[in-house]
């Protein structure tokens, strides 16, 4: 799906989290938005998601204005930040929650929903921990587990708040390499936000740096490595 | 550890002794603490708790349940278990609803709303149930219509049922407001991106994940709702048989010298309050985590 976002300010109180910016996203890319702490990038990825409203511009996916569709509808895979995994539920239920709340029409039968978990289990590579509470998982697990939710709904798109900030370096490198492969085989648009230009640079076809909730730059890793548009964004990949 | 100071290599033995953690208290000092806060609990609470059993039963147990199974100290007791059973309920939702508020969304007035959730507290029940009395009575303006249209508040179940709200109403609210503040809303957020409604969201995500603290706060409520004495003893009227609760009960025999009554019944409010406090404790010793709520009650 081609998400468009035209000209998209947000203020929080009299605060700027967001000055208007503007960026297409073509269908099927990975794309990150890296910048410091504050630069607004969860903001702006909260507003494709539909859990936060924009204060002026609009949101397009495929072209037609979603500015104003709820949460809901938009059918965004979401991966919060530090996963916000369903405590008092399983990994299996966890996973199916998504599904168990479609309306009884669409919704798929028990078998159905629990062929699909299974399978989902196993895209992540964590087919024996169906039974087990999130707080019985280790942070990796976690964050495979939170990826799988987002997956089960069949998402339009896939969005990500700092996806591997919670990891330590080792696991953080494997799992990496593990969006890269779900990002293949989905072929889902995916917005990722990251603060570590190495992730952006390793990970993405398309890095967005931003700065105090401006875009400084869009291009592809190595334009923005070589050919850095801005004192910042040569700084910021630099340090 | 290494920078903790250990006493120096070949210090005498006495002095080696007399060394322990700044925190920990001289063994006499100890055992002054330990004697005072026993003899406090003694003196204040299990002697008079104590006392109030042995006046049930001084002319032995057939006695003190023949008092209880008088009409009048029956009705009593149903009223009660009546007012406490809608007020508590009531209460939960309310509780929840504003916890939900408070918690969840950012608007205009949320400090005033704190404060008010409060305001039971800090406001004698007696000035509750006046202000019941001033606002619902047979004199006032909504009050007189009510009466003339065969509903009155004061002096019926109605009026009871608003004081002991008014008193209990902190209750569910207090305990479950730190914990959802510490839950924070990501969990509903992703389970909205998920698709689900809000009613589902409130259904399989915050309920469960406040369940303990609510029935913690609702056995409080309870407890709180079946002994509340100042704020219905203005409202109810104190008609026995018909506005009298038990707590209003157990005044006004012992005010008539009713002495086995009036402590059969204060024996029997007390049973129910222990009872609570055990299963509070219960839950308290398998749920520690969810109930991290600093009480200032
Ligand atoms: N709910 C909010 N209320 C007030 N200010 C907010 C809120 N969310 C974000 N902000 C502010 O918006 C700016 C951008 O925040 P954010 O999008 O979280 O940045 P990033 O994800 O790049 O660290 C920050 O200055 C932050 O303090
Ligand atoms: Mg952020």
């Amino acid at each position: 799906m081609v998400i468009q976002i035209d000209e998209i300010s947000k203020l929080f109180g009299t605060t700027a989290a967001l000055h208007p910016v503007s960026l297409s996203i073509p269908g099927g890319a990975l794309v990150a938005l890296l910048g410091p702490s504050g630069s607004g990038k969860t903001t702006l990825l909260r507003i494709l998601g539909g859990l936060e409203y924009p204060t002026s511009g609009r949101v397009l996916f495929d072209g037609q204005d979603a500015t104003g569709m709820t949460v809901q509808e938009r059918r965004a895979g979401f991966v919060f930040q530090s996963y916000a995994l369903f405590r008092h539920m399983t990994v299996f239920d966890n996973i199916a929650y998504g599904l168990n709340a479609r309306p009884r029409a669409s919704r798929p039968s028990k078998a159905e929903i629990a062929r699909r978990v299974t399978r989902l289990l196993d895209l992540i590579q964590l087919p024996q921990i169906a039974d087990r509470y999130p707080s019985q998982l280790s942070g990796g697990q976690r964050q495979r587990v939170a990826l799988a939710r987002a997956l089960a709904i069949e998402p339009r798109m896939l969005l990500l708040d700092e996806p591997f900030g919670a990891l330590d370096a080792k696991v953080r490198k494997e799992l990496r390499q593990g969006l890269r492969e779900i990002h293949d085989t989905t072929g889902l648009t995916t917005v990722f936000v990251t603060h570590d230009q190495d992730e952006a640079m390793e990970l993405a076809d398309l890095v967005v740096v931003m700065s105090m909730g401006r875009i400084e730059q869009i291009g592809r890793p190595q334009d923005i490595r070589t050919r850095p548009a801005t004192p910042f964004v040569r700084d910021f990949i630099a340090g | 550890m290494s920078d903790i100071p250990l006493p120096p290599a070949g210090l005498r033995p006495a002095a080696a002794r007399r060394f322990h953690a700044p925190t920990d208290e001289a063994p006499a000092a100890r055992l002054v603490l330990i004697l005072l806060a026993v003899l406090g609990l003694g003196v204040l609470v299990l002697a008079p708790l104590a006392t109030v059993f042995a006046e049930a039963l001084s002319r032995g147990i057939g006695t003190a349940l023949a008092s209880l199974s008088d009409p009048q100290a029956w009705s009593a007791i149903r009223l009660t278990l009546l007012v406490a059973a809608i007020a508590v309920p009531l209460n939960a939702v309310f509780g929840v609803a504003a916890a939900w508020a408070i918690t969840k969304f950012d608007f205009r007035g949320k400090a005033f709303l704190i404060t008010l959730i409060d305001l039971p507290f800090s406001v004698s029940p007696v000035v509750a149930g006046l202000c019941i009395v001033l606002t619902f009575g047979a004199n006032s303006l909504i009050g007189g219509w009510l009466v003339a249209h065969g509903f009155p508040i004061v002096f019926a179940l109605p009026g009871i049922v608003l004081a002991t709200m008014f008193v209990t109403f902190p209750f569910v609210a207090r305990e479950l407001i730190p914990v959802m503040i510490e839950q924070g809303r990501a969990e509903e957020e992703a389970a909205l991106t998920l698709g689900a409604s809000g009613w589902r969201v409130f259904r399989t995500v915050t309920l469960p994940n406040i369940r303990w603290a609510l029935l913690y706060g609702v056995l409080l409520c309870n407890a709180r709702a079946m002994g509340e004495f100042g704020a219905v003893a203005v409202v109810s009227g104190k008609i026995r048989g018909q506005t009298a609760t038990v707590p209003i009960s157990i005044e006004m025999l012992y005010n008539e010298y009713m002495t086995v009554a009036a402590f059969s019944m204060a024996a029997l409010l007390a049973f129910l309050g222990l009872v609570t406090l055990l299963i509070k404790t219960a839950l308290e010793i398998r749920h520690a985590d969810q109930l991290t709520a600093q009480r200032r009650h």
